[in-house]
């Protein structure tokens, strides 16, 4: 899984990132999300609903921050 | 330096579009004339027995009875609030005090108007959110009454304009007294059926501000959740603002009366918006697209700041609102979009009022795309 950082980033630069990295994986393989910024919880699972790229759910980093999963699809 | 009186900047008069009526509407010119003939005569206390008395006591007696018949209630069923907040806490707590040997739970909608969640919050009680779909209405299959002392289901969603079933859910209660939050919709659109108590606000329909309506039915167990006022009766509280009552009635009763070809007009601009902002890329137009109020639209621009389109329209002389927070990482969003599983990001709320022309509408339409790609293109 690709790991972003995006702690300390606010809306919608986390979702900037999100797309700008995307491409980085191969089709049905994971990134995740690593963002302190409340939107992101809301906000990322719309992106995927928007892009057609699917949420996979949330789960914690080390330090417990949300890292939101996303499989890229197209 | 200007003085308190005179604002310091206004642009000059014709260049700037208020689109931001749901959060305030300008005056009525009905209540303008009603409000300051008011001013005048009805200073006196209402509850003294002289003549100055009885006559601003006459005042309220009237703007109780004409709002009363606007909304379709009875006038003893009607208390004038400081506020539509003020109005919110005494029908949502007062009918949970009611009913505590009932159950102890606050149940409510996800998207309810922030007043209602923090009055649930400060009352103590244990609450629940009731699911949403993804236009913002709620999920009847989600509501549960167990252990419930009253249900709160607003009218129609202030942010995204989606109408509720509030009488599908009035009856699936049984005996919980259903309290509605009608901010949003009232004047606009006839009262729903089904509640024990109901919150209304002047300035939404175009009266004075802190002036609320609150609305409670023959019958309905209602307790003071707050300290009593011994001047005061029932439901009511303070020193009350006879004047700007009148200017809401007035301004409630040329709403009512206007309605109709009002609505379809303002149905009509808002439905252009939602046709061409639909069409521009990386946007998505939130809320139901026919059973919504009819004067707002809301949509939300992936990879934009709301804050930021916010600012910028204003300097382009456009005033809307944004249910985004990005300024700070401390904010949440909005959550009403978070509950609808919408965008957060990008936000941009559009209300059209009674003075919005479609030369207004055709302006904002040709500068918005170009905008959010101007933004877009900055970071």
């Amino acid at each position: 899984m690709l790991e972003l950082d995006c702690r300390g980033l606010v809306c919608p630069a986390p979702i900037i990132e999100l797309a700008r990295h995307v491409g980085d994986v191969e089709i049905g393989e994971l990134l995740g999300v690593e963002a302190t910024d409340a939107a992101a919880r809301a906000d990322v699972p719309a992106w995927c609903r928007m892009t057609g790229h699917a949420y996979v759910g949330e789960e914690k980093a080390d330090d417990g921050v949300p890292r939101y999963v996303v499989r890229r699809t197209a | 330096m200007p003085s308190a009186a005179t604002p310091g900047s206004v642009p000059e008069p014709g260049r700037r579009v208020y689109l931001d009526s749901a959060s305030g509407e300008p005056l009525h010119p009905a209540a303008h004339q009603a409000f300051v003939a008011a001013l005048e005569a009805a200073y006196a206390d209402p509850r003294r027995l002289h003549h100055s008395g009885r006559a601003a006591r006459l005042v309220l007696d009237n703007a109780r009875a004409a709002t009363a018949e606007a909304l379709g209630v009875r006038p003893d069923e009607l208390t004038f609030t400081s506020s539509g907040t003020e109005a919110v806490r005494r029908g949502l707590l007062g009918l949970r005090l009611g009913a505590a040997r009932r159950g102890s739970r606050i149940v409510h909608t996800a998207v309810e108007h922030s007043a209602v969640l923090q009055a649930a919050t400060w009352s103590g009680a244990t609450t629940r959110a009731v699911a949403v779909d993804a236009t913002g209405r709620v999920r009847l299959d989600d509501l549960d009454l167990t252990d419930a002392a009253v249900v709160a289901c607003q009218s129609a969603n202030h942010e995204v304009g989606t109408v509720q079933p509030v009488a599908e859910v009035a009856a699936r209660l049984g005996d919980v007294p259903l309290f509605v939050d009608a901010c949003a919709s009232a004047g606009r659109l006839p009262l729903p059926d089904g509640w024990s108590a109901l919150a209304a606000s002047a300035h939404k329909w175009g009266g004075p501000a802190g002036v609320g309506v609150l609305v409670v039915r023959r019958g309905a167990r209602w307790r003071e959740p707050f300290p009593d006022d011994e001047r005061a009766g029932e439901h009511e509280s303070g020193f009350e603002n006879v004047p700007a009552f009148l200017g809401a009635a007035a301004a409630l009763q040329a709403v009512v009366a206007e309605r109709e070809e009002e609505n379809a007009r303002m149905n009509a601009l808002v439905g252009w918006i939602r046709r061409v902002v639909g069409t521009m890329p990386d946007v998505e137009v939130v809320g139901d697209p026919v059973d919504r109020l009819p004067h707002l639209v809301t949509f939300s621009c992936l990879y934009v700041d709301g804050e930021a389109l916010v600012t910028e329209l204003d300097r382009l002389g456009f005033e809307v609102a944004s249910g985004s927070a990005c300024t700070a990482s401390s904010l949440q969003p909005s959550h009403v979009l978070a509950a609808m599983g919408a965008l957060t990001h990008g936000n941009v709320r559009v209300s059209v009022g009674r003075d919005t022309t479609e030369d207004d509408v055709e302006r904002f339409l040709q500068v918005l795309p170009g905008t959010v790609e101007r933004l877009r293109a900055r970071v």
